[in-house]
This record gives C-alpha cells, sequence and structure tokens, in this order.
C-alpha cells in the first residue's frame, strides 16, 4: 500500500514538474535501495544511463590496508567518492584465544588474555585478575590498587598516544607520529623499571601485583607526568589549529548518541557525543573512588569531538596518576592468601609450608569455587568486560571477554555512509579499533 | 570475608524478586528462578521467553536496563540444560547492572549423533531469519539449539549473536544476517563447545591439507 502511494506521489510530482517544462529528475522511491549485509548490485533498470562517475563500484579495503589499523576488511560500495553501504569483515587475526584459556590453570590465563587487546594489556589484566579476585572474594591491599591504577592510567596514557600518532598519520600529519612515540617510548620504559617487560607486562596477580615498584621509579614516573602535559600541549599546537587537520575532522563522521547508546558504543566514542558515561566515576572500582578526576565530554560527536576527548582524557589520566602516586599507601603490595598467592621468595629456603604452597600452585594452581561472574571496567576504547564461569576445577570453564572494539565496529557503518571515502579513513582513525581486541 | 572493591550496583533481593513477579505477572511463565551471587544480580528465564522478559525490562518505566552491555554464551557441559545466553544488560539511570540467562537444552543430546555436532558442518545455504536450524551428520539431522534473537530490541546484540552462533552454534531466530563472523565462513563445527578439543587442531597451512587432505572432516 504505502509503495503504490509512493508511486502515485512520484507519478503527481513528474506529471506537474513535466507541465512546467522541468525535466523531472527524481529517482524511483522504489529502487532497491542499499541495505546492510545485503548483496551489492547494480540496479539493472539505470545501467547505461548513468554517468560513468555514477556508478556502483563495490570494493574490498584491506584486510591489508596501511590505514585500517590492523587487518580489517571493510567491503565498501561507492558511487564515485561517495560511500553508499560499507560491511566490516573481521576475523583475519582470530587466534582462539578464549578456547586456549579453557585449557590453561588460572594464573597461566593471565599472558594470554593481555595478547587480546594487545595496546591495553594492563586493562586486559585487570579485567581477568578482577573477575577471579570476586569470585575468590580476596581483597587486595590498598598498595595493589594503586599500583593498578598507575599502571593502568599510564597504559591508556600509552593507548591513547599510539592513537594519534597514527590517526594523525591517516589524515596526513606526519611528525605527529614521532612526538607521540617519543612519549609512548618513557611509558613502556617505565613499565620495564616495574614489570620487567616493556608491552605484554604479565605485572597484575589475582590478589594484587606482582612485586612493588623499585628504587628510583617514583623519581622517574615524577618526571615524566611533570613533563607529560606540556608534551600535550605540543601535540594540541600541532593539531588544533592546523586547517588540514580541522577540515578533515570537523563535522565528519557524527552519530547521535541515541543511536551510538543503541549499537552499545562506550568509552570516548560515546563520551564525544555527549554522553557522560565513564565506569570509573559509575561503578569505581580499585582506587578510582579516591580521586579526583573529570569526564571530558563533547558535543556534536563529530571526529573532532573524537580527538578532543581523548586529548582531555590524556590530561586527565595524568592527574590521576600524580594523585595515586601522592596517596601510594605503604604496605603490602600483594594480598597474604597462601592458598592464591605464590609465597615470597625468600622463604622457600626457610620454611617447608611455603614450598609446598609453592610446588601447588605451579603444579595444578588453585581451584576457584563454581560461579560465574562478569566485571567490566573502562578501558581506553570503552567497556572492557571480562566473564568467567568456574566449575571448581584449576582451570576457568569459560573465558569471554567484551571487547569495546568490537561493539564499536558496528557504529562505523553508520558513521560513514553518504560521506566520502576519504572521511572513512578519518572515521576508521577516530574509532580507533584493535583488530587483535575485535578477533580474540 | 570483605568483598573486593567497591560493590557492583544492583537490584537487591527483595527488588529481584519484585522484578521477578512483575514480569511473571506480564508474561506467566518467563522468569523460573532468581540468583544473587558474587555481587551479581541473575534472572534466569525460559528462552521461549525471552523477549518478552528483556522487552519488559527495557521499556519499564521504572527498570529502563536500555543498555545490553554484553551478550555472549556459555556451554555447562555435563550440566542439563546444556548452553545458556547471557544478557548483561545496564540501566544507566541507576547505574545497576542485571544479568538474564536464558538456559537452552541441547535439543541433539538424546540423539545417537549428538556428541558429533561439536564438529558437523551447518546447512549451506543458510537464508537469514530462518528458523530452527538442523545440522548434518552422516547425512543426518540434527538440530542445534535456537533462541529468539534480541536485535530489534538491541542492535549491539547483532555482532556478539553472530559469534554466540559462530563459537556455539547456537541460532538466533529472526538474526537479519546470521553467519560466522571470527572463525572462516567454511569452517566446520563449533569450537567453543565443551566437546570441541583444545588443541589438536591443525594449522590451516597448505602442507596440512596435503599430507592429510580432508583432515577437518
Amino acid at each position: 500500500m504505502a509503495e503504490q502511494r509512493l508511486r502515485d506521489e512520484v507519478a503527481e510530482d513528474e506529471r506537474v514538474l513535466t507541465e512546467r517544462g522541468v525535466a523531472p529528475e527524481i529517482e524511483d522511491p522504489t529502487a532497491p535501495l542499499v541495505q546492510a549485509g545485503a548483496r551489492i548490485e547494480r540496479p539493472p533498470d539505470i545501467e547505461g544511463e548513468l554517468e560513468p562517475e555514477q556508478e556502483l563500484m563495490t570494493i574490498n579495503m584491506g584486510p591489508h590496508h596501511p590505514a585500517t589499523h590492523g587487518v580489517l576488511r571493510l567491503i565498501v560500495t561507492l558511487r564515485g567518492e561517495e560511500v553508499l553501504d560499507l560491511k566490516p569483515v573481521v576475523g583475519y587475526v582470530h587466534t582462539g584465544i578464549e578456547k586456549n584459556c579453557e585449557d590453561k590453570a588460572y594464573w597461566k590465563v593471565i599472558p594470554y588474555v593481555e595478547r587480546m587487546d594487545y595496546l591495553a594489556y594492563f586493562f586486559n589484566m585487570e579485567a581477568f585478575c578482577g573477575t577471579v579476585e570476586r569470585l575468590l572474594e580476596i581483597e587486595i591491599p590498598d598498595r595493589a590498587k594503586y599500583l593498578r591504577v598507575i599502571h593502568m592510567e599510564l597504559n591508556r596514557l600509552h593507548s591513547h598516544l599510539v592513537w594519534l600518532g597514527t590517526s594523525a598519520l591517516d589524515v596526513g600529519a606526519i611528525s605527529m607520529f614521532w612526538y607521540c612515540f617519543r612519549e609512548r617510548d618513557k611509558i613502556l620504559d617505565l613499565f620495564e623499571m616495574s614489570a620487567g617487560q616493556r608491552m605484554h607486562t604479565r605485572y597484575f596477580q589475582v590478589g594484587g601485583v606482582f612485586e612493588d615498584i623499585p628504587l628510583g621509579y617514583e623519581r622517574k614516573l615524577r618526571e615524566f607526568i611533570a613533563d607529560m602535559p606540556s608534551r600535550i600541549d605540543q601535540y594540541e599546537a600541532l593539531l588544533d589549529r592546523n586547517e588540514i587537520f580541522l577540515r578533515r575532522t570537523k563535522g565528519v563522521g557524527a552519530v547521535s548518541r541515541e543511536r551510538l547508546l543503541e549499537l552499545g558504543v562506550t568509552g570516548p566514542l560515546l563520551r564525544a557525543a555527549g554522553e557522560p558515561w565513564d565506569l570509573r566515576k559509575s561503578m569505581p572500582s580499585l582506587a578510582y573512588c579516591d580521586l579526583d578526576f573529570k569526564i571530558p565530554v563533547g558535543t556534536v560527536g563529530d571526529c573532532y569531538d573524537r580527538y578532543r576527548v581523548r586529548v582531555a582524557e590524556m590530561r586527565e589520566s595524568v592527574r590521576i596518576i600524580e594523585q595515586a602516586l601522592d596517596g601510594l599507601p605503604e604496605g603490602p603490595w600483594i594480598a597474604d592468601e597462601r592458598k592464591y598467592v605464590l609465597p615470597p621468595r625468600d622463604e622457600l629456603s626457610t620454611s617447608m609450608e611455603a614450598l609446598i604452597h609453592h610446588f601447588k600452585l605451579v603444579t595444578e594452581g588453585y581451584r576457584v569455587p563454581p560461579g560465574e561472574l562478569y566485571y567490566s571496567i573502562e578501558g581506553p576504547r570503552g567497556e572492557l568486560g571480562c566473564f568467567v564461569v568456574a566449575d571448581g576445577s584449576a582451570k576457568p570453564a569459560r573465558v569471554h571477554f567484551r571487547d569495546p572494539s568490537f561493539t564499536n565496529l558496528q557504529a562505523f557503518r553508520d558513521m560513514c555512509v553518504g560521506g566520502y571515502i576519504a572521511d572513512l579513513i578519518a572515521n576508521l582513525a577516530m574509532l580507533d579499533p584493535i583488530l587483535g581486541g575485535i578477533d580474540r | 570475608m570483605a568483598k573486593p572493591g567497591a560493590v557492583v550496583p544492583m537490584p537487591d533481593a527483595p527488588g529481584l524478586e519484585l522484578i521477578a513477579q512483575e514480569i511473571n505477572a506480564a508474561q506467566p511463565g518467563a522468569v523460573t528462578e532468581t540468583a544473587l551471587e558474587n555481587d551479581h544480580a541473575t534472572l534466569i528465564v525460559d528462552p521461549a521467553h525471552v523477549l518478552a522478559a528483556l522487552r519488559w525490562l527495557r521499556d519499564t518505566e521504572g527498570q529502563r536496563y536500555t543498555f545490553l552491555s554484553s551478550l555472549h554464551a556459555a556451554d555447562y557441559l555435563p550440566a542439563t540444560p546444556r548452553f545458556a545466553v547471557h544478557y548483561e544488560l545496564l540501566s544507566r539511570d541507576r547505574t545497576e547492572r542485571l544479568n538474564v540467562k536464558a538456559l537452552l537444552a541441547d535439543p541433539a543430546a538424546g540423539s545417537p549423533n549428538g556428541h558429533r555436532v561439536a564438529r558437523a558442518s551447518a546447512p549451506e545455504p543458510r537464508t537469514p531469519g530462518s528458523e530452527a536450524e538442523d545440522v548434518r551428520v552422516d547425512g543426518e539431522a540434527v538440530p542445534l539449539p535456537t533462541i529468539d534473537s534480541c536485535v530489534e530490541l538491541f542492535p549491539t546484540a547483532e555482532f556478539q549473536e553472530r559469534e554466540a552462533y559462530d563459537m556455539f552454534g547456537i541460532t538466533f531466530a529472526g538474526h537479519p544476517d546470521l553467519r560466522r563472523i571470527l572463525m572462516p565462513e567454511d569452517y566446520v563445527g563449533w569450537p567453543q563447545r565443551r566437546d570441541f578439543p583444545v588443541g589438536g587442531e591443525p594449522v590451516l597451512f597448505t602442507h596440512n591439507e596435503i599430507e592429510t587432505p580432508r583432515w577437518f572432516e
């Protein structure tokens, strides 16, 4: 019925326009529309009438495209430069991490989950360790909470720096990449100092953190956070008044707040659209309730807002680290739970009990009572959730990660359709997907 | 023993019972059980009425669980019912989380070929929005567990339902585009089922195919 009415209306419009001597240029409203997931075929009735640049063209972007930040494949339907439809295809770096975790003792799972979202490894560790701690009902010491916050916020800075460098590179600002990676390297130096590794540190343990921070770490970290705000000023000085950057980002890829919420988008993308939702504030875990920080939000939710929100978040992260360092309590850095936590190294040569505990923990691992839990934290890209099913054995029965990149990718179509293909690259840069996290 | 960190806000025990009663008043038999453990409130719902329960939780004034944080499946082998689909709902107004869990029986449980479903192929070609699915084991049809898709209520579930289908072989009736998402399109089996072996999976290199042709069957 509705279709017939639409046809009648168009016929009427055409008749009126022809009477006035104006050539009708109204397209058939019932012509096959391009739908998500539909196979795009050139409508046969308009073939030949179109100028060559108006013809629909379906191309593959990726999986090996430098601007896709990983192995993301996009099937893009274009009319000239305009994006008519877009379909992401993922799974090229699926490595079965969730399945592998089911075959590993709980403490051996930690290095696996770190490698999912490879720029947010401290967050992955915290999501998993936090879930297991809640299943075991272990309280972690205050010092461990603060140390975790310090490392997670450093990790957030690190992730945003990689994002800023590569995103600016995507829209043509090459020098940003070097400046951002200069600061990123300092963060990796700090990680190396406290955890022994630059990436994938396995620093968080169930019950706390692996080791206390070494002598001289605090001084080095203070130097870094004293330095960082002026470095962020430098980034902004390079980009904020750069006309190319502004034209590439302002008014590009805006999606309404309501639509983003429907699509389950979280993190800086959602906050850029004006929704002040941050799990660090709304459901604080660790030491976040003791710390004073703001949630930056945007107004219209275009690419420029996404850039501004993330850069403002970097400033807030520096503030959080500073406060956490000032308020860092003395005391143990790992819980005194001998059934779940490795005994101190020096006790192994003197205490038989410690030796037995160490042996049991290293060979079999600890058992987690049956239960299941979903626990989520605010990662650099949004809500990072971990779901663990424990069946009473020493291995988890199911480990699932709700990765923010995976969910946020669903909003990519809404950002790009109707825009130009050059904007697609800008949108992808500001979406900040990490394919290791999407594919797991 | 003290609970770690700040407690995740959630409905308390009477609140959860009230929610269960009101859903059951609107749709008799929808909520079969409630559970409160590890600071997590869970409604266990009948899979036949999962959409009614979710719609009630999303739209009712005073509840407004409008945000679906995560949808994931789990295989509880050897328990029965074997599968579960979890809906982690979030009310942003009150910052409360609620887990809705739909327990799904395995329709292949009694079948002689039931133990081979984990490595059985899906029928081809798949039609979008089709009803209950069968897989073929030695030419015999074995049904897959089926639940209604909640994509129309929560569009965010589209990728996550595809992942649950891909990994567990749970079909979502009414899903607009139910295809494998992480595994290759021609992959055979449901890899995250508990009776699918860990390890021993030959990597898809060319020499594997030459040495053991059709190893995946």
